[in-house]
């Protein structure tokens, strides 16, 4: 092993990273560009804000004898944090502010709701002798957040509304723990896409990676190595090494980043150190696809689409955009995807370090990248060399 | 010194070179001495590229051997690559890296003790007179620079048999005479070099022997005054017309 002759190479790539301003915003400005405007776009910035819901009511149970039961109703979803309660007269005026996205929820306390409540209380042991009613809830479908953060507070208040403040200190044989979707309020769109935006930031390395050594070979420069004593493995270790260089480069920058926007994962140094393991073992999977897409391009110019064959896949099917139905089965196969999921068990769902599961996914993640590399080693030094 | 245990510095026998379509070279033998600068000359496809390619173990022979200093370009390639310097035809070079830093690269890559390539690049820059364009991009320099520095690019690690495709070409005059310098020195030294050119003034001033190929065949082999009075030539292009019928270089 050579090591000068890998340090001097690792050292040209990483001048010729530097010196190339197209290849610099790809590899660094592109990850930060991408981060603070989806961090800026998606976040609700400000360290733990409570997300507000501006919640419409509408009461037609208005003509009862048993009044108060709606006006605690009232009164429970008034005095929660973080819901605006606003009135409203007609159902369609309030349908229609809920289309508009001016409500992220309406609810219709309907008639007969005190008489239901009351009937209960008569004889609570006898469900055949109440009379039914439904509180209509209708979410803003548009908000991931409101449609799934909303439902719980409402039925939790429709339990304090029955039973009084003490209703789940109550003693009674079925317990009913507070919700814990209530405390999903306080994220952002942002926090859901974050660890997605992160695995994002480094896929267009496949890019850089299938350029640069399409030029090197277009130019005649691997044949012109070729004539010196570099041996093949010490050309490709020089290549991952400057590749590793970048992706720690890129890491800190997207991570200060998003820290500098406000982003505060639920995380600590241990669940940070993890987070950057596995976005360099995914690096390996990035050079590795951009071997192989240097392998099948003729010229440097086809290299660019063809690493587009490598980057959609894995964008789409794995890191921030929703996935459903045969997406998500496609998406297995995605190495970008288990970078995502452990990045949300750390950052989002705030588990810690000694999950079983984020290292899985980081074993996962590591053994695809050095079969991948492996594979766009072999096959570039086999066929992509002349 | 080792180079004088082996016989001879290249030793080409029944070469051939087989493309898909054409036969590039075509059984073709040749032996050359250490101290001897040997020219390849022939008419462009000739198959002068093709041998330079050969010996820089970078195309395998179809048929037959060559060796550099007695290590078989095939088998033995790693001590080959330890022993040439290779000026390619077209010169590579990264074109985000300084004259200098190209250069300096070929010298890590060859293990040029640090202090010496240190010396040696600033030797070599003065004297093809690129001291003061050094530290440009290599990108931005004119064709003539970039060969000269592609030049010192092969010679850096002083090798003992060097492959020169072309050096001199689109050179000015100046810098033509400083690249032959160079050569002369190599030769001086006990190296080995063999050189193609299309110029017949450098093969009858620089060579002390000549090897004239045509469609990938030896039609002429001997010192430059050997093949001009055994052909009754004032110059060894008169040579090669009388050999082959046609003109060696095509009108530019
Ligand atoms: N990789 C290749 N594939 C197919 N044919 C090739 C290849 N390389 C060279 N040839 C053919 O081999 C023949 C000899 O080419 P070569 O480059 O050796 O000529 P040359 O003497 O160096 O010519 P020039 O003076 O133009 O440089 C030509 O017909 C060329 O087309
Ligand atoms: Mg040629």
């Amino acid at each position: 092993m050579g090591l000068r002759r890998v340090t001097a190479l690792t050292k040209k790539n990483v001048k010729m990273f530097t010196r190339q301003p197209a290849v610099l915003f790809l590899l660094l400005l592109f990850p930060i560009i991408v981060t603070a405007t989806f961090g800026l776009a998606f976040g609700g910035m400000g360290e733990g804000g409570v997300t507000n819901f501006d919640v419409g009511l509408l009461n037609l149970d208005t003509a009862t004898t048993d009044a108060q039961w709606a006006g605690n109703f009232e009164g429970n979803l008034t005095e929660l944090d973080g819901i605006t309660v606003l009135h409203y007269e007609a159902n369609e005026t309030g349908q229609a502010e809920l289309l508009q996205g001016n409500l992220d929820a309406f609810i219709v306390i309907p008639e007969g709701f005190g008489d239901s409540c009351t009937s209960y209380w008569n004889s609570p042991f006898n469900g055949s002798s109440w009379t039914n009613t439904t509180v209509e809830l209708y979410v803003d479908s548009g908000s991931m957040i409101a449609s799934s953060a909303v439902p719980p507070l409402v039925q939790q208040i429709i339990l304090t509304t029955m039973f009084g403040s003490e209703a789940t200190t109550l003693d009674l044989p079925v317990d009913m723990g507070s919700p814990s979707m209530v405390e999903a309020s306080t994220f952002s769109q942002w926090d859901f896409m974050a660890p997605g935006i992160f695995a994002f930031a480094s896929i267009f390395m496949i890019m850089i990676v299938a350029q640069s050594l399409t030029m090197e070979r277009d130019g005649g420069l691997l044949k012109r190595l070729g004539t010196t004593p570099l041996k093949s493995h010490e050309f490709m270790l020089s290549q991952v090494i400057a590749y590793m260089v970048i992706a720690v480069i890129q890491v800190l920058l997207v991570f200060t980043t998003s820290y500098a926007i406000g982003y505060r994962p639920a995380t600590d140094v241990s669940g940070l150190a993890f987070a950057f393991a596995i976005l360099l073992a995914f690096s390996l999977v990035n050079v590795g696809f951009g071997l192989i897409a240097a392998t099948i391009s003729k010229s440097a110019e086809i290299a660019s689409g063809v690493s587009f064959i490598f980057i959609m896949p894995q964008m789409f099917l794995g890191t921030f955009m929703p996935l459903g139905g045969g997406a998500e089965i496609v998406g297995q196969f995605m190495p970008s995807n288990y970078v995502t999921n452990a990045l949300t068990t750390i950052f989002l769902r705030g588990a810690p370090v000694s999950t079983l599961s984020i290292w899985i996914d980081l074993a996962l993640v590591f053994a695809i990248g050095m079969v991948v590399l492996l594979v766009g080693i072999v096959l570039f030094r086999r066929y992509g060399t002349r | 010194m080792s180079s004088t245990i082996t016989e001879h510095a290249i030793k080409i026998e029944n070469l051939t070179k087989r493309f898909e379509e054409v036969t590039a070279v075509d059984r073709l033998s040749l032996e050359i001495g250490w101290g001897e600068l040997f020219g390849l000359l022939g008419p462009n496809g000739a198959g002068k590229s093709t041998v330079i390619n050969i010996l820089s173990t970078l195309l395998e022979p179809s048929e037959g051997v060559a060796a550099v200093a007695d290590h078989d370009v095939v088998f033995d390639a790693d001590a080959v690559r330890e022993m040439i310097g290779v000026c390619p035809q077209e010169p590579a070079f990264y074109e985000h890296l300084t004259g200098r830093e190209n250069i300096e690269l070929f010298g890590d890559l060859h293990d040029v003790p640090r202090d010496v390539l240190k010396e040696r690049v600033e030797n070599m820059l003065e004297k093809i007179g690129m001291v003061e364009d050094a530290d440009r991009r290599a990108g931005q320099y004119s064709g003539g620079m970039i060969r000269r520095v592609s030049t010192v690019m092969a010679l850096i690690n002083d090798p003992r048999v060097a492959l020169l495709d072309e050096p001199t070409v689109a050179m000015d005059p100046v810098s033509k005479r400083a690249v032959w310098d160079f050569i002369r020195e190599l030769k001086s030294n006990g190296k080995a070099i063999i050189l193609t050119t299309h110029y017949m003034e450098e093969a009858e001033e620089l060579c002390d022997r000549v090897g004239i190929i045509d469609q990938g065949k030896l039609i002429a082999l001997g010192t430059p005054t050997e093949l001009m009075l055994q052909h009754n030539a004032e110059n060894l292009e008169e040579v090669f017309i009388k050999l082959t019928g046609k003109q060696l270089r095509e009108a530019v």
